[in-house]
């Protein structure tokens, strides 16, 4: 049964390609609107970075605090797009829009109460981070915020913007 | 379960396979990778006790494969044996296996799921079907859904399934319906208007056979919800009512009386101002696809939380617990940025958050001069919507505020003052409420851009339980990798001989997507609570090792 399965899981993996799209999931805005999560991951030619987080955790804040502080910068500099998604639950759900708009967060937030796109992005712990390139796939992901930590997706954004490989 | 197991896995192969036909693409796989391990030292100073295994672990690993408008996956999972304080009476928990497995089918405006699947209806009173791995809730369905969507602005969902109970599945059938219309989408002419409204409605019922030798029990309960959600420029209002038929359980000690559940919110925000306002009214609606089942088991539906979510570990002590059987509680909560470039709000901005919450026993009385308050097998006791009892269950007054100093130094200081219903929600007597006045001073200095040196001061200070705590917590993190030592010492213990410290030294390493901690010290006995949702956690001494990536 395990070398059963074993052997079905690498040759799988043997086939796949391993150039990750945004899965197709239904979540909502703040506003209530349902939206497919590979509509709201477009932008056209540029870059997107996804950052799942809760309003109960720190690091996540702090880390949204950061990519806040050089949004406007980020944007001008190379066209890139921050989505936010809350992975808060039904407890917290509703104040997910006064938490954002409290802070001044200028990026557009989503919610995900039951976790169906944390799932499908196979997401273990908050704060995690998906870069997409110019294409929509998946090219660099991190998890967890250590202080500074936003230096290195900044450079990664760049880095994807003017068209270099991550390698 | 073997072979099907085996039949599920040959039928996902040979569906990739004839698809990949068709598209000459070999599709995508991606998955997760997640293990709790802990090695256990005796420590009887603390209550820990020595575990026969020495070291246990708590494994899963998700796979998901994607193939244009098909996906499938399964989870790998291993409790060799369970790490203590999960759930698992008489070792029901340990074990290897292939627990959640599932297929899926979706396009623009349908989907299809056969196999195990996760689902929440509005706010999840009648139905949330979960996982949260570090509770150990796991109530995933088994069985199929289909989501449908045949305009724009009507979603509707349709499921039928066995609740995950373990290894097993629970014995009863949950069946439910969920619409929702929004009328801004609907209507094209009201798709830029700033009034925003939609409604929503639920039925979901369970069937158990009835087999109880004293009372004649019904085998199926139906419970239903509706949902209206309104907003305007800043304001919004969402809200939900539900009720539920009578549905004798352990839980309500098998009174014969309807349930209902209410809530709503209010919040108003602008950029730089956030404010909520919430309550809740909650009467016997526990709601379980095993009427004998407790804890955490086969839950249907989840009562969402009024109550701050603490993460400071020492307010995080007492936290609060839904009270199916009958809560009133309401919430108040104002976050405001001072802005930058003013005298309090400096070069960065300072927000101040300040959150009120306050939760009552909702009032009984009694049937008739005869009958006692829910005995079993009558209609349990009377009460009118929204009665409030005099009995409060629990009580948080916080303030949190967070500065940027500079580019080198953060801070955040919190206060919160918390009155705990010992003997409700631990579910002892004789006990006193415990009142807790709590102080935080968490403080970051950046040495460099990626250098950075965090403190953390907490002083709990309490009469009641164990008495007055103090913790103190130093966390160097430079590029990829973090060192933490904290030492949460119990100073203030009514008995002298018993203050112990519980030191803890670690460290850890991440890099893309995956994170490797090593943690040696001690962990006090306690209660941990996701959403609400509680488990104890046992007093501990060893070493505990977390790994998790995403690929």
């Amino acid at each position: 049964m395990k070398n059963l399965l074993l052997l079905f899981v690498l040759g799988i993996m043997s086939f796949s390609l391993f150039s990750q799209e945004i899965p197709q999931v239904q979540i909502k805005d703040l506003e209530g609107r349902t939206v497919n999560t590979r509509t709201i991951t477009t932008n056209t030619g540029k870059p997107v970075l996804v950052s799942f987080f809760a309003t109960w955790c720190k690091p996540c804040i702090q880390e949204l605090t950061a990519f806040s502080e050089e949004y406007d910068d980020l944007i001008s500099e190379t066209g890139v797009k921050i989505i936010a998604i809350s992975t808060d639950d039904a407890r917290s759900t509703s104040s997910v829009a006064p938490f954002v708009n409290a802070r001044g967060w200028e990026f557009d937030v989503y919610l995900d109460p039951n976790g169906d796109f944390k799932r499908a992005m196979n997401v273990t712990n908050v704060p995690h981070t998906f870069l997409l390139d110019k294409t929509g796939k998946v090219v660099w992901q991190h998890t967890s915020y250590l202080q500074g930590d936003e230096t290195e997706v900044f450079e990664k954004i760049r880095k994807i913007a003017k068209g270099q490989s991550l390698q | 379960m073997k072979k099907i197991t085996i039949l599920f896995l040959g039928l996902f192969g040979l569906g990739i396979f004839s698809v990949c036909a068709q598209e000459n693409n070999y599709g995508q796989i991606n998955g997760n990778f997640q293990s709790e391990v802990q090695y256990y030292i005796e420590d009887k100073k603390i209550g820990a006790s020595a575990v026969d295994e020495k070291l246990l672990a708590n494994s899963w690993a998700n796979f998901t494969y994607t193939l244009g408008k098909f996906s499938a996956g399964f989870r790998y999972e291993g409790y060799m044996n369970s790490l203590l304080g999960y759930p698992n009476t008489g070792g029901r928990n340990d074990g290897i296996g292939i627990p959640y497995k599932w297929a899926m089918f979706s396009t623009d405006n349908l989907e299809i799921t056969v196999g195990n699947f996760y689902e929440q209806f509005g706010n999840g009173i009648v139905l949330r079907s979960y996982e949260e791995k570090m509770l150990g809730v796991d109530n995933a369905l088994n069985g199929f859904r289909i989501k449908y969507n045949p305009v724009a602005g009507i979603y509707m969902k349709g499921l039928i399934g066995k609740q995950r109970f373990y290894w097993e599945l629970g014995p009863g059938t949950v069946r439910g319906f969920d619409t929702e219309i929004q009328f801004n989408e609907l209507f094209q002419s009201f798709s830029e208007s700033s009034l925003r409204f939609s409604l929503g409605g639920s039925f979901v019922s369970k069937y158990q056979k009835e087999e109880n030798p004293i009372y004649y029990l019904p085998s199926n309960v139906g419970t239903g919800a509706g949902r209206v959600n309104i907003s305007y420029k800043g304001f919004a209002v969402l809200s939900e009512y539900a009720y539920k038929i009578n549905d004798p359980s352990a839980d309500n000690n098998f009174i014969f009386k309807p349930g209902q559940a209410f809530l709503v919110n209010a919040t108003y925000s602008q950029k730089g101002l956030g404010i909520i306002l919430g309550t809740k009214w909650v009467d016997n609606m526990s709601f379980r696809s095993d009427r004998n089942s407790s804890l955490t088991d086969l839950n249907i539906n989840l009562l969402p939380e009024i109550t701050r979510n603490h993460i400071y570990t020492l307010p995080a002590f007492y936290p609060y617990a839904s009270q199916p059987n009958g809560e009133w509680g309401a919430k108040a909560e104002i976050m405001y940025k001072i802005k930058k470039g003013s005298k309090l709000g400096g070069k960065y901005g300072t927000t101040v958050s300040i959150n009120y919450s306050r939760v009552h026993e909702i009032e009984k009385t009694q049937i008739n001069d005869t009958i006692p308050i829910s005995a079993a097998g009558t209609l349990g006791y009377n009460t009118s919507f929204f009665s409030i009892g005099d009995e409060v269950y629990f009580q948080d007054i916080n303030i949190e505020i967070s500065k940027k100093w500079n580019k080198k130094i953060y801070t955040n200081l919190s206060y919160v003052n918390l009155l705990y219903n010992y003997n409700i929600l631990r579910g002892v007597s004789g006990h006193d409420d415990v009142l807790a006045s709590i102080a935080i001073a968490d403080m970051t200095y950046k040495f460099t851009d990626v250098v950075a040196l965090k403190t953390e001061f907490q002083g709990m200070f309490t009469k009641q339980d164990d008495g007055n705590w103090g913790l103190g917590l130093v966390e160097l993190s430079i590029p990829n990798w973090f060192f933490t030592v904290f030492d949460n010492w119990n100073y203030g213990n009514p008995d002298p001989e018993t203050r112990p410290h519980y030191l803890n030294v670690g460290f850890g390493y991440v890099h893309g997507g995956s994170r490797i901690q090593l943690t040696y010290g001690k962990q006090r006995a306690g209660v941990m609570c996701i959403g609400g949702v509680c488990r104890n956690v046992p007093a501990s001494n060893g070493i505990s090792l977390s790994i998790s990536s995403t690929f």
